[in-house]
């Protein structure tokens, strides 16, 4: 009787338990393999990272606007070197260098593990029909719930931080790639084929160009989600504007947190905005090539000017 | 023709789409069944039922049916662009059902050329590089492939776009494009699906024209897909009337509209009310061009039969046949016009032309 009222008392799966035996399993037998793979993602962050708190923040500043210029246009520029130097003048400058290392790091690790999936995934409908709920899980479940995993296999510090951030954020431009590759319309792939491509070249020369400002779109989404990231990954010992910012709810430290929210807010504007200048199409671009525009564009241009009245 | 290998043959070939592909082709091929006892059966639909014909070197083949005949599927076979259920397709002689990948990609950058009806141009891509893509895949450098390119868009009178992008092109000048993708390679084979449907009547004549006059210069084996009748007439030397994945009758323009071979065709043809309405003015081209075309001399061309403009079609078509040539159009002692038969059977097929 007390078993039909409530079977769950006595029948129970130890979830649990389980977990906790196969990540002792891992942990004990594997973990040289999870040290492994932080071998990659260590070398480039390192560097990044090297590279951008090294730098002065001057030489930097002046990188910065003249990429968003190249990259977005002159309105972009604007915005970028308000955000940047805003950024200096709050004094959050060398945090957000060490954030900023960490966000790129993921996007690059993002982007080489995503778009190939993607790309996968709009190829093989039976990929895809398997991938999707890995995606789903990958952006329901709390990250909270993998960060204690991640800091068994990876141990602390920015290079695990960069690993769950990588979870977190990689399902956009999976999906993105995926749709955009899809949704190249079919004439067009015919055409190609038509005309002898193999699929290779169908890929490089017609889908990929074509799925560009979908891809980028992902890009664009991983990036904002990475950033999103960076408060929780702090929590593992992730230094930049993340611990500034639970520094400052640890110590009830109200302006502590303000400087470094801002600089968070700020950071994603700037790159946001940047990124987007990728998803443009080549049509609002007018048709220019990348070395036609910006001050690229105007250093050939004064060049083959200078050239043309000698 | 039966001496040499045509480039183009296509025997029994057979294109069954749906899941039950493999059952419903053992059936056709064994118990006979019909497209229709096929689709109840399997819930397969044929797309292509038993076509076998021919196309002789430098021909234009018309492939005439209407949406849903089961045409572009049929052209696609010719490229290999869809395999097959069952039935082979020959090209110079050659069975592509046994080439491999690498030689299909091959036959298709150097052989066969297509158009398309919706021009499918690739909008990232200049119109250079759009008609030089066959030759890019094929590892031709971009010297030489914007050589041929500029060649090619001479040909089409484009050659001052070169650099720009399909979106600033109008419809018929993207479709000229098409036709300059589709020749840049130098195949000997053109495949043209539906390539005017989609441009307004008065840009389809030109483009037919220039066609036309380009075919002639090039001298490709052609297979032109239409859905319009008034169009294969015009262009092609052979038609292949289809309906429901079924080829129902192959002939010349004459043959088909003359002698059609069912009702189905006879309703695609029947202007035999046209017969009694329209006039030798109608349908009658320019001295000068028909001059163009046919280089005798004065005696011989004032030496044909004559007639009054007014003359309708019937009449003409008597004496037409009676003197097997050409006649003239004499209004008031000059000739203003000639007919040909070719011309005869345009005013036949012409939906409205009433003069």
């Amino acid at each position: 009787m007390e078993f039909i009222k409530d079977p769950f008392e006595h029948l129970r799966i130890p979830i649990g338990d389980w977990t906790e035996y196969v990540l002792q399993l891992l942990v004990t037998n594997f973990r040289w393999l999870f040290q492994a793979l932080r071998e990659p993602v260590d070398f480039v962050l390192g560097g990044l990272e090297g590279l951008l708190t090294q730098a002065p923040p001057l030489l930097l500043l002046v990188v910065f606007t003249l990429f968003a210029w190249q990259i977005a246009g002159v309105r972009v520029m604007a915005i970028a070197l308000a955000c940047f130097t805003t950024i200096g003048l709050i004094g959050a400058w060398e945090e957000a260098m060490t954030t900023l290392a960490i966000v790129l790091t993921s996007i690059l690790y993002c982007s080489a593990v995503g778009i190939p999936l993607g790309v996968a995934s709009a190829r093989s409908n039976t990929f895809d029909k398997w991938l999707r709920p890995v995606l789903d899980l990958m952006q329901t479940i709390p990250s909270f719930v993998y960060l204690v995993p991640v800091v068994m296999l990876f141990g602390i510090g920015n290079v695990p931080g960069v690993i769950v951030t990588i979870v977190y954020a990689l399902p956009p431009v999976v999906r993105l790639t995926n749709l955009g590759i899809r949704q190249v319309p079919k004439d067009l792939t015919e055409a190609a084929l038509a005309f002898g491509a193999s699929r290779g070249e169908l890929l490089r020369k017609i889908e990929f160009p074509l799925a560009m400002p979908s891809i980028m779109a992902g890009v664009n989404q991983t990036i904002m989600m990475s950033l999103s990231m960076v408060v929780v990954a702090s929590m593992i010992s992730v230094t930049g504007l993340g611990q500034m910012v639970l520094r400052g709810i640890g110590r009830l430290d109200v302006g502590l947190a303000t400087v470094g929210g801002l600089g968070i807010v700020l950071l994603a504007i700037a790159i946001d905005r940047v990124s987007q200048g990728f998803a443009q199409d080549a049509r609002s671009r007018n048709h220019l090539k990348w070395h036609e525009a910006g001050p690229i564009g105007l250093v050939r241009k004064l060049v083959i000017n200078k050239k043309h009245s000698e | 023709m039966a001496a040499s290998t045509p480039p183009v043959a296509c025997s029994n070939l057979w294109k069954v789409f749906g899941t039950a592909e493999k059952e419903a082709l053992k059936h056709i091929v064994d118990d006979g069944l019909s497209k229709e006892e096929v689709f109840d059966r399997f819930g397969c639909v044929v797309g292509v039922a038993d076509a076998t014909f021919e196309v002789a070197a430098g021909e234009i083949f018309c492939i005439m049916g209407l949406s849903g005949s089961g045409k572009s599927t049929l052209v696609r076979h010719i490229n290999r662009l869809i395999k097959p259920s069952l039935g082979s397709v020959f090209i110079h002689g050659e069975d592509i059902n046994k080439f491999d990948e690498r030689r299909l990609r091959e036959l298709r950058a150097t052989t066969i050329g297509m158009v398309f009806q919706h021009m499918s141009l690739w909008p990232h891509r200049s119109l250079i590089d759009n008609i030089a893509f066959g030759l890019e895949v094929q590892g031709i450098g971009p010297k030489e492939r914007r050589k041929i390119a500029l060649e090619t868009l001479e040909m089409m009178g484009l050659v001052a776009w070169a650099d720009r992008y399909p979106d600033e092109l109008s419809g018929g000048m993207q479709q000229r494009v098409g036709i300059a993708r589709a020749i840049a390679g130098n195949p000997s084979i053109l495949l043209m699906d539906e390539p005017f449907s989609a441009l307004d009547p008065l840009i389809r004549r030109q483009l037919q024209d220039q066609f036309l006059e380009l075919s002639r210069s090039v001298k490709k084996t052609t297979i032109f897909i239409t859905h319009d009748l008034e169009e294969a007439v015009r262009i092609g030397d052979r038609i292949a009337i289809m309906n429901d994945g079924v080829i129902i009758q192959i002939g010349t323009p004459e043959e088909i509209v003359m002698s059609p071979a069912n009702d189905y065709v006879a309703r695609f043809v029947e202007g035999g009310a046209k017969l009694q309405v329209l006039s030798a003015k109608s349908v009658m081209q320019p001295v000068a061009s028909f001059r163009a075309a046919n280089p005798i001399d004065d005696a011989a061309f004032d030496a044909l039969t004559s007639v009054d403009p007014e003359t309708k079609l019937n009449g003409i078509i008597q004496v037409a046949l009676d003197a097997d040539t050409p006649v003239r159009v004499v209004d008031d002692g000059k000739t203003v016009g000639v007919i040909t038969s070719r011309d005869l059977l345009e005013g036949i097929t012409v939906p409205s032309r009433a003069g």
